[in-house]
């Protein structure tokens, strides 16, 4: 069955960080001058305004900002229900959303701040999108 | 400088009185609501010179709604920041009057999500139409409203150890205002509500979990509605029918995910300060809060955000039903039964300084004992994300 939940749409300032994902190497944009991380991808650094900005490897690492199980499903996502949706504090400082992947749908298995890795979901030939895992010992 | 002026009061309201209002339009209820809202005042259209309005659905903002009500005011605002729209408006008729650009101000909300089965809480994104350059970003990944507040939940569960049972609370006296609110009490009725009468914290926890932590009690009804208020000038205020209820000071804020933030605070903790500065008044002095009751999580937040409490602290403070009408200590929550169980057609905002308006005024169904001072705080978008915050403090005359 094809995939049919939404997808992004890429916009000039986002294209290099989903061309990274297909790369399976997760790009963001730094700032050159004051050396901050931002997402999502602007114009400018939303710290000091420098448009000095090239994109850099990232770990894929972090942790569980916090996160949702969500029961009332999205429509398309009825499936997957419960799943859950994350807020991924990154290494290198930016948040990002995400869905969990190969972890319970069950609090006591979540601790906010649990450490996080990435994992390149290939949906479409066109599309990979950043889920994360909790990071094995 | 904090001077309690009294340079601009609410002299009309008017809330509608239908939750479900099949083969009504939007544009009906808040016309409606305009007519009664002026008629309560005892001011005319022809004394209406200042109008605000969402372009919500089909109100087509200050344009549309001069065009359509027939007038030609000076002042035309159409603020839209989700929810908290109309004390950001109230915010900005203030300002408007004390310049002298504003005599006589009108704000209207009307909304049929009920009957159109709009689902507020749980619809998603589509990924189509034009790339917004964050909605893009999150769509994928299943995101719904209630979810990203359920977020916040669970990050202020872990930083503050706050409980189900703790937010339940919220529920608890929020009901307990709807059952003695007729309207409210319809309202129950018309959704099919499983049961409208009062509930106990083991109810909202035995309900079924929606967006884990929130469960269904803990989530606001989707309804059809709407309203509107009368803003007037001081000189204005002097004929008008009932006493004026004055609006002492006002704030606005935003608040988004950045490096660095912290999930669990709102934009009220920029607001809120703004506003109490410029009334010149404090939180423990307040009889009434109204806030915008989304979901349990969106009152605790914002309750400690507005100083009632300090930030983590809502988990003590939320004890022993104080939240009450009839409570001994202050403030008393969401006396009109709230979104929660009462009204809540997608924005609430306009309904939190419409029940301020009934309590400084002495026509509550839960009226508090010689009430003086309240505080509506509207949020609008998502508190996990994006959202605005709006706060309006109000005393009787
Ligand atoms: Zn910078």
């Amino acid at each position: 069955m094809p995939y049919n939940k939404p997808l992004p749409q890429p916009t000039p300032e986002t294209q290099p960080f989903w061309d990274s994902m297909k790369r399976h190497q997760m790009q963001l944009p730094r700032c050159q001058d004051c050396r901050e991380f931002h997402f999502y991808p602007r114009a400018f650094c939303p710290k000091c305004y420098s448009a000095n900005l090239a994109w850099e490897d990232v770990s894929g690492r972090g942790r569980l900002e916090t996160y949702v199980i969500n029961h009332r499903a999205a429509p398309r996502f009825e499936e997957d229900a419960p799943y859950v949706i994350a807020v991924v504090t990154l290494e290198e400082g930016p948040r990002m959303m995400s869905n969990l992947v190969e972890a319970e749908p069950d609090p006591a298995r979540l601790p906010p701040d649990l450490p996080l890795e990435v994992v390149y979901d290939d949906v479409t030939d066109e599309v990979t999108l950043p889920k994360f895992r909790p990071v094995r010992a | 400088m904090a001077n309690q002026a009294r340079d601009a009061a609410i002299v009309g309201i008017h809330e509608y009185p239908l939750r479900v209002a099949p083969g009504r339009s939007a544009m009906q209820i808040k016309a409606e609501s305009i007519s009664k809202a002026l008629e309560d005042s005892g001011l005319k259209y022809s004394d209406v010179d200042a109008i605000y309005d969402t372009n919500e659905g089909e109100g087509g903002g200050g344009l549309g709604m001069s065009h359509y009500l027939g007038l030609k005011p000076t002042v035309i605002d159409t603020t839209a920041v989700g929810g908290s729209s109309y004390e950001f408006q109230t915010a900005h008729a203030l300002r408007d009057i004390r310049a002298g650009k504003a005599n006589v101000a009108i704000l209207s909300y009307g909304s049929v999500a009920a009957s159109n089965r709009t689902p507020i809480g749980t619809g998603g994104g589509t990924g189509a139409g034009a790339p917004n350059w964050q909605g893009n970003m999150e769509d994928s990944f299943g995101q719904t409203l209630i979810a990203n507040y359920a977020m916040v939940a669970h990050r202020h569960m872990h930083q503050y150890g706050t409980t189900s049972a703790d937010l339940a609370e919220i529920s608890v006296s929020t009901r307990l205002h709807a059952t003695r609110n007729p309207d409210a009490v319809r309202a129950m009725q018309d959704l099919q509500f499983m049961g409208t009468g009062e509930i106990s914290v083991q109810d909202v926890l035995d309900s079924r979990v929606i967006a884990d932590p929130l469960h269904l009690l803990e989530c606001c009804m989707v309804s059809d509605g709407g309203g509107a208020l009368v803003i007037a000038s001081a000189a204005a205020a002097r004929g008008a029918k009932k006493k004026p209820v004055w609006i002492l000071g006002t704030g606005e804020a935003t608040k988004y995910r950045e490096n660095g933030g912290d999930i669990t605070v709102s934009a009220g903790a920029q607001s809120a300060p703004i506003a109490f500065g410029e009334a010149g008044v404090k939180p423990e002095e307040l009889d009434l809060a109204m806030i915008y009751d989304s979901f349990t999580i969106t009152v605790a937040t914002i309750l400690e955000d507005l100083g009632f409490c300090k930030k983590g602290e809502y988990k003590d403070f939320a004890k022993g039903n104080r939240f009450r009408f009839d409570s001994a200590l202050k403030p008393a929550l969401n006396t009109d039964g709230g979104g929660l169980s009462s009204n809540h057609p997608g924005m609430r905002g306009l309904f939190l300084l419409l029940e301020s308006v009934r309590q400084l005024r002495g026509e509550s169904s839960s009226q508090i004992a010689n009430a003086q001072l309240a505080i509506a705080h509207g949020n609008g978008g998502f508190l996990g994300g994006n959202h605005t915050g709006g706060s309006v403090i109000l005393a009787r005359d």
